[in-house]
């Protein structure tokens, strides 16, 4: 069972014949999509397939793309990028406070920073922190914003394995905790797996699957039920797996 | 089965004895600097030059010994115009650099900062950097007389266009992903300016001002030695004329010091200022 199905009844998100095309070659053709509020939604596809292109029109940020079609997101988009994007002059608070104000934002970036387990960091360089730690602040300055959606486009991609494992139950929590709906773009399909309710499959400009995994959390990757998911998501990603 | 056999006829390390001992690579590093080692150069050249001159090996009239050159300043402090003569030069340097400075951060801020901006200054001042300033000394003169003005105005061109164009080019090569994370964190026009692309500017703004103090140096030494009637070049210029090898030295000597003390505190502050740069290579 999907949790907290009556929220997913308001339509946080919406897409209603999005294009994007970039000196002429469509990128995005015509994509109608719904992703409804507070639900965790994994986007697959290849390499170029329009996965960043389609994050960013949905954050805003594709000054000067040309493409057509209605966009609705929520006031409060938060974003989480490939890279950490600290500003490497400002202490990790002070990044984790970029572009927040009142009297209780430092409160706030304190109890961010903590809840992303880099608390007693807040006064450190970003230059002195691994790249998971890094990527912890960013996450902590995505979530001081208490967005009600949050865009990641491939955020555990410069990661080490190990580290991803540990982001990606990080993730989810902060997920239970605050109730952003989330539109995580991945190309790793166990990644969208294990973290995601839906997952959603980029092909040549269109949703080419859209996929519910009805499977309660935490996941682990070797569980079978779960390989069939993959299975259809490799499959509508055209990739078939030898088994001999 | 098989495994078994594999792990016993794959037998580890021969039965040699000790294993070999890791031996550390040799270092290609240079090394642990060693304790005021820029200093070890300079005293070396002072230490052959007293050597020298006390061997009688050294002209006098040419190279006088260091003890001389040091006797001479002594006197010209206590009893000739050299404290005159200091202060003159430092007054016409620092009015030129900080003329200099605030009109080179001025405009890259104009010009960084706005299209429009831009489109006025940024090619009139590589117009201006494609003439090379000490060739305008003539046409200053004729316009502003040979007074201090002229000097001044020298200065601060020589100073604000390397300052100018380092900081121009640090704002206009903002990282656009760092633009993109000001717009996703709705930051003002304002706080962008103040909190992202000013920052970000700084380590270009103090290649500039490096430039910029060696320029004001380099105009005041040669503005000095054209045309003065007071300050060390003017000095210096006498000092020629008389065949006082030690008063030019003299002069030599302070203007070593004025640029290695001006260096040594731009640098201090650079490091103050860009004290987050230090971590970024751990
Ligand atoms: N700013 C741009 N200018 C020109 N082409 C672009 C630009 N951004 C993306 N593209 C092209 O659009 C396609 C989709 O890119 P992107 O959305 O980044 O793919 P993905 O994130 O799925 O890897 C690619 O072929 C890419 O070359
Ligand atoms: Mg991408």
């Amino acid at each position: 069972m999907a949790p907290h199905t009556e929220q997913l009844t308001r339509p946080a998100v919406r897409l209603q014949g999005l294009t994007r095309s970039f000196d002429g070659r469509t990128v995005l053709d015509g994509i109608d999509l719904d992703l409804p509020a507070g639900q965790f939604t994994a986007l697959l596809g290849h390499s170029g397939s329009g996965k960043s292109t389609l994050l960013r029109a949905v954050a805003g940020l594709d000054h000067g793309v040309a493409g057509t079609g209605q966009l609705t997101a929520p006031e409060r988009v938060s974003v989480v990028f490939q890279d950490s994007r600290l500003l490497p002059w400002r202490r990790v608070l002070d990044n984790v406070l970029l572009g927040l104000d009142g009297k209780d934002a430092v409160e706030r970036g304190r109890a961010a920073l903590a809840e992303v387990g880099l608390k007693g960091r807040e006064r450190a360089w970003p230059g002195q922190l691994s790249g998971g730690e890094a990527q912890r602040a960013a996450l902590a300055r995505s979530l001081v914003r208490e967005p009600e959606l949050l865009l990641a486009d491939e955020p555990f991609g410069a990661l080490d394995a190990l580290t991803r494992i540990k982001m990606h139950s990080l993730l989810r929590d902060l997920w239970k905790r605050h109730r952003p709906s989330v539109l995580l773009v991945t190309h790793d399909v166990d990644e969208a797996i294990v973290l995601a309710d839906r997952v959603l499959v980029l092909e040549r400009g269109r949703i080419g699957l859209d996929l519910t995994i009805d499977h309660p959390h935490p996941r682990s990757y070797r569980e079978p039920v779960l390989g069939e998911y993959r299975e259809r998501l490799l499959a509508a990603l055209g990739v078939t797996e030898d088994h001999a | 089965m098989t495994a078994v056999t594999t792990t016993t006829t794959a037998a580890p390390a021969p039965v040699t004895g000790e294993l070999p001992q890791v031996r550390r690579r040799r270092r290609l590093s240079p090394g642990r600097r060693l304790p005021a080692a820029r200093l070890a150069g300079p005293l070396l050249v002072v230490a052959l030059w007293a050597a020298a001159s006390a061997a009688g090996r050294l002209d006098p009239g040419a190279v006088p010994a260091p003890w001389t050159v040091l006797k001479t300043a002594a006197h010209l402090w206590t009893e000739g115009t050299l404290p005159g003569d200091v202060l003159t030069s430092l007054q016409r340097a620092a009015y030129g650099f900080a003329i200099g400075l605030t009109a080179g951060i001025t405009l890259a801020l104009a010009s960084g900062l706005s299209r429009a901006g831009e489109a006025l200054i940024d090619g009139t001042v590589q117009l201006n950097r494609a003439i090379p300033t000490l060739g305008l000394i003539p046409l200053f003169i004729l316009w502003l007389g040979i007074g201090e003005t002229f000097k001044i105005a020298i200065i601060a061109i020589v100073v604000y266009i390397p300052i100018y164009l380092n900081t121009h080019a640090a704002l206009s090569g903002i990282d656009s992903r760092y633009v993109e994370l000001a717009e996703v964190q709705g930051l003002s026009r304002f706080a962008f300016v103040r909190q992202v692309v000013i920052p970000g500017a700084l380590p270009g703004f103090f290649v500039g001002l490096r430039l910029g103090v060696t320029g004001s140096w380099l105009g005041l030494v040669v503005l000095e030695q054209i045309n003065a009637t007071s300050g060390l070049g003017y000095l210096m210029f006498q000092a020629q004329n008389y065949g006082q090898s030690d008063v030019i030295l003299v002069g030599l000597l302070i203007y070593g010091v004025f640029g290695l003390v001006s260096d040594s505190v731009v640098r201090l502050i650079e490091r103050r200022v860009l004290s987050w740069r230090r971590t970024l290579s751990s």
